[in-house]
């Protein structure tokens, strides 16, 4: 029976809860005058709920099977919560313009609302519940990229977003009634139970890979990612780009992993061919990018290919490299996003060219962004390389060593593209480089954690073997 | 903690020091006290060596130590040295500190310059003493990255064209490096036991035949483009060219010896079998190396692309006679390794000082130095004799062992390559002289040319160095060739088991 302790077993998606309807409440009652003090309090209220997540959590379901917890998916959320605390530091500055001053709130309701989503999606144990999490995941996000109402481009990336989530999670839906029809139940758990290969139920695995795919960018499912990344406001193009993505990857491994683990040979061949596609594309586009918002985009389509040569092992490593990364990817992607958004914020530029001779005024920042883009890259010494090595060594443990050097290829092209930031910022000269400017002490708070975290989690093998404790494999 | 993992650490603690100075005058005093004290470690520590030797300790790796890292994978930083090892950092540091004499003028971005350098160096350093693939592997790929920078901020022609093909050449190698690197783990215990990445423990198993003929040519050509092998030397001429002088003395004279110390220790070492099955492909490319190097090198002007070609020619020789694979070419191609990385040294350093003077680095349009510069005339004629073969320097002794090594093979195969290879002793003879003739001796072309002022003292330091160690092994090459021989005999040892 459900008692309290179990009832806390929710404690994330509760503390989350709380403190949205405080900041609600807070907003109402407010004076004007103190109104600037909204966004520290909501920062500080959301750092509590990030602390209290990684205090120790049993394991244990609710609600009759519906919802999970383990402490696979506690990291999963913790890590998520690192994401999301880092993007709230950074969009501090963005959010006391003129224009934001107003809602700030909004913005945090929002944030948090669709972290919630995700907790719930991740802590799924029912494909209902799934659905309810992905979907409440998903609205507030559309709002969010529509945030600057008086640019027609956020209008445009809060559009095809809405309409994209809401098309990509009807097939899902209509996959789910399908596996529901096939197999009589939404739970994971008699779901794998009754899964086979039939034709109906494959075509039921293709459209929640579809689904899930628009979440995470796989190609072909990706042409929304540029556009959005692009309109949409910096500080909501990284929760995007880390966070959602994020979400996404993880409730996709343990899905993989266990209800559709009787049909490993018809999703592996999937997770493959979409793999090399993904990682080809991703980087053959952002080649040609100029603005840095589509640059990332498509450097975070071909690092989604990457991350599904983690998942097509199906094994223990394979979900440990997977997570392992993401965390990285977090801290790297963090990184290169908040010097972008520091440089948009104080000059609005967001071009490449606009970054040539950034490290003879800036210095600082040219090396913060340097040190993302190679952990991006997966350049040693920095934490990228340790992620992209274990992910090869994963999909290695089950012989798929073709793909893995289709991969490190890959990862050749990527390094083009990125040196070329690099480029611009020490090599290039410049007539009007982007001036020197202070950055404030939330923006430099952001930037530090990402520099810690890009240096951290590669060299202290500890947090990976942390997270190898939970993984579990088929 | 091992005395070897210094090797990484000073550099690191320069580079901080480094970071805190102020102005060029600063930085590049605390660089040359930094390397310096690298210097006296690296013959402090060849003295440890031999005389733990000559006491009597015949373990394969001295020096050695190991400390988990991550556990669930066996990956743990293992370090240890065997005489190789401890030639090639000696090689290492005198080449650093010679090269921080030879950019005492760099005045743009000083600081940046030596940081990018040393943390060149230290990927270098701790490549050298990495037991473990994995460790191995950060190291080498840490050695990469700098040199984009480098040659891209410091460097001059068609700089950016040439970093940005140097860097995703090389980082193409590693590419095909870690495949082979996880193919070698994956197959690391094939009587059941733990997977590791440990070299030592893996050269104590036999890999199965048929992974070992997948990874090997990956394991090799991976290195093997580090050691401008052909057909994937290319980045080499414009990456050298480009490059300032000190980068392309650390580049070609170390980084390069990376590519041949990888193939022997990791390719070779672990994978005997495919070695002996697969060689003879990449013998035919080497001696191809070896003798369109040379060629390449007659046909340029510039004096800094000959010798860029000068160096594809004597590292594919490197290559060329480790894949003869047996005692006495593999001790000349170490002592190769040692010797031209010396030589080309020298020669880049020599190169980056007449063009600070003369401002121009194609032959044609010089002539007649001897008489104006003596100092640097007189060391640049000792160098290129050096890099023909003249005996008494150390070019002879290296590439005398490899060619009575191979032709110790009495087969027609390689006796063919052999002989193709040793045309290249004539083609360089022509290139070096050729150079040597319009450019020192002869009729001085411009009156400029009348107010050059010889070398200064800190020029005088990084040339004598080189030029030292160079008659050094030259007149007296028992002692470098004894501490290698030692070492070689399990690596002999590994390859002719499986003959």
């Amino acid at each position: 029976m459900m008692g309290l302790e179990n009832f806390l077993l929710m404690r994330h998606e509760l503390v989350l809860t709380l403190i949205t309807l405080i900041i609600l409440i807070a907003e109402i009652s407010v004076k004007d005058e103190n109104s600037r003090k909204l966004r520290p309090f909501s920062i500080i209220l959301f750092f509590i709920a990030t602390v209290i997540g990684f205090l120790p959590l049993g394991e244990g379901t609710l609600f009759g099977g519906m919802y999970q917890t383990s402490g696979l998916i506690v990291t999963m959320k913790n890590i998520l919560n690192i994401g999301v605390l880092i993007i709230l530091i950074q969009s501090y500055t963005w959010l006391g313009n003129d224009e934001n001053k107003i809602k700030v709130s909004e913005f945090f309701i929002l944030i948090l609302s669709t972290l919630l989503g995700m907790d719930f999606m991740i802590s799924s144990g029912d494909f209902l519940m799934f659905y309810i999490g992905l979907e409440l995941a998903s609205i507030p996000v559309a709002s969010l990229a529509a945030y600057e109402r008086k640019k027609s481009k956020s209008a445009e990336a809060g559009i095809k977003l809405i309409l994209m989530s809401a098309l990509s999670s009807g097939i899902l839906l209509y996959g789910i009634s399908m596996i529901y029809g096939t197999t009589g139940s939404t739970y994971f758990s008699e779901v794998a139970q009754a899964y086979t290969s039939s034709n109906l139920q494959t075509l039921a695995f293709i459209f929640f890979f579809a689904g899930m795919a628009f979440k995470i960018s796989i190609v072909p499912f990706h042409l929304w990612t540029a556009d959005v990344y692009e309109g949409a406001p910096v500080n909501v193009t990284s929760y995007l780009s880390v966070i959602s993505k994020g979400a996404a990857v993880f409730i996709f491994t343990i899905v993989l992993f266990t209800v559709f683990r009787t049909i490993t040979n018809v999703w592996q061949d999937v997770v493959y061919i979409t793999a090399v596609l993904t990682m080809t594309i991703g980087n053959l586009f952002a080649i040609r990018q100029k603005n840095l918002k589509r640059f990332l985009a498509f450097s975070s389509i071909s690092q989604a290919g990457f991350i599904f040569l983690g998942i097509i092992g199906g094994n223990k490593l394979g979900m440990t490299s997977v997570v392992y990364f993401m965390l990285i990817y977090i801290f790297s992607n963090l990184g290169a996003f908040g010097v972008i958004s520091a440089i948009s914020n104080k000059t609005g530029k967001e071009d490449m060219n606009d970054y040539d001779g950034l490290y003879l005024t800036n210095p600082k920042l040219s090396l913060v962004m340097m040190l993302a883009l190679f952990s991006l890259a997966g350049i040693p010494p920095v934490a990228g390389f340790f992620g992209k090595f274990f992910l090869f060594t994963a999909a290695a443990q089950q012989g798929f060593f073709i793909l893995i050097l289709i991969a490190v290829l890959n990862t050749i092209i990527s390094l083009y593209y990125y040196l070329l930031v690099v480029k611009a910022m020490f090599i290039n000269k410049s007539e009007n480089p982007i001036p020197y400017f202070k950055c404030d002490g939330y923006t430099r708070l952001g930037l530090l954690m990402c520099v810690i975290g890009i240096f951290a989690t590669g060299f202290l093998s500890i947090i990976f073997e942390y997270i190898r404790s939970f993984s579990f494999g088929i | 903690m091992s005395i070897l993992s210094l090797f990484v650490i000073i550099p690191l603690i320069t580079v901080f020091a480094l970071m805190a100075t102020n102005g060029f005058k600063q930085a590049r005093l605390v660089a040359a006290i930094g390397m310096g004290i690298q210097l006296i470690m690296a013959a402090v520590i060849v003295f440890m060596y031999l005389s733990e030797r000559n006491a009597g300790n015949t373990a394969e790796m001295l020096f050695y130590d190991s400390s988990v890292w991550f556990e669930s994978l066996n990956i743990t930083y293992a370090v240890g040295v065997d005489g190789i090892a401890v030639a090639m950092i000696a090689l290492t540091s005198i080449v650093v500190f010679a090269g921080i004499f030879a950019s005492w003028d760099v005045q743009i971005l000083t600081k940046e310059f030596f940081i990018s350098l040393i943390l060149l160096s230290s990927g270098v350093y701790g490549f050298f003493i990495s037991l473990d693939l994995f460790t191995m592997f950060l190291f080498y790929e840490l050695a990469v990255i700098p040199m984009y920078l480098l040659i891209g901020l410091w460097g001059s022609g068609p700089k950016e064209y040439s970093a940005m093909k140097l860097t995703l050449m090389l980082m193409g190698g590693s590419a095909l490096l870690i495949v082979g690197f996880l193919g070698i783990y994956f197959h690391s215990a094939p009587n059941g036991g733990a997977l590791t990445f440990n070299i030592l423990s893996i050269s104590k198993i036999h890999i199965p035949i048929e992974a070992q003929r997948f990874f090997f040519p990956l394991t090799f050509v991976g290195f093997g483009v580090l050691g401008a092998m052909f057909p994937l030397h290319t980045w080499s001429p414009d990456g050298h060219a480009s490059a300032p002088t000190a980068v392309s003395m650390l580049h070609a004279g170390v980084l390069m010896k990376l590519g041949g110390y990888g193939c022997f220790r990791v390719a070779m070492f672990l994978m005997p079998q495919a070695a002996h099955e697969l060689g003879w492909i990449f013998l035919i490319l080497t001696t191809v190396s070896v003798v369109y190097g040379a060629f390449g090198a007659i046909a340029q002007k510039d004096l800094k692309y000959i010798n860029a070609y000068s160096s594809v020619s004597h590292c594919g020789l490197v290559l060329f006679a480790l894949l003869m694979m047996n005692k006495t070419s593999m001790d000349g191609a170490i002592i190769q390794m040692i010797s031209h990385g010396l030589m080309t040294a020298l020669f880049f350093a020599l190169i980056g000082m007449i063009y600070g003077r003369t401002h121009t680095r194609l032959i044609n349009e010089m002539g007649g130095l001897m008489k104006v510069i003596p100092f640097l005339g007189v060391v640049y004629v000792i160098a290129g004799l050096a890099s023909l073969g003249l005996p008494g320097l150390s070019g002879f002794v290296a590439e005398m062992s490899i060619f009575v090594g191979s032709f110790q093979h009495p087969d027609v195969f390689h006796r063919v390559c052999t002989i193709v290879a040793c045309s290249s002793i004539v083609i360089t003879a022509v290139y070096i002289l050729r150079v040597i003739g319009i450019l020192l001796l002869g009729p001085i072309t411009n009156d400029h040319y009348l107010h050059l002022g010889d070398a200064k003292w800190y020029e005088r330091i990084s040339t004598v160095t080189l030029l030292a160690a160079i008659a050094g092994i030259g007149l007296a090459p028992l002692w470098l060739s004894d501490m290698i021989g030692d070492s070689l005999a399990p690596i002999i040892n590994q390859l002719s088991l499986s003959f």
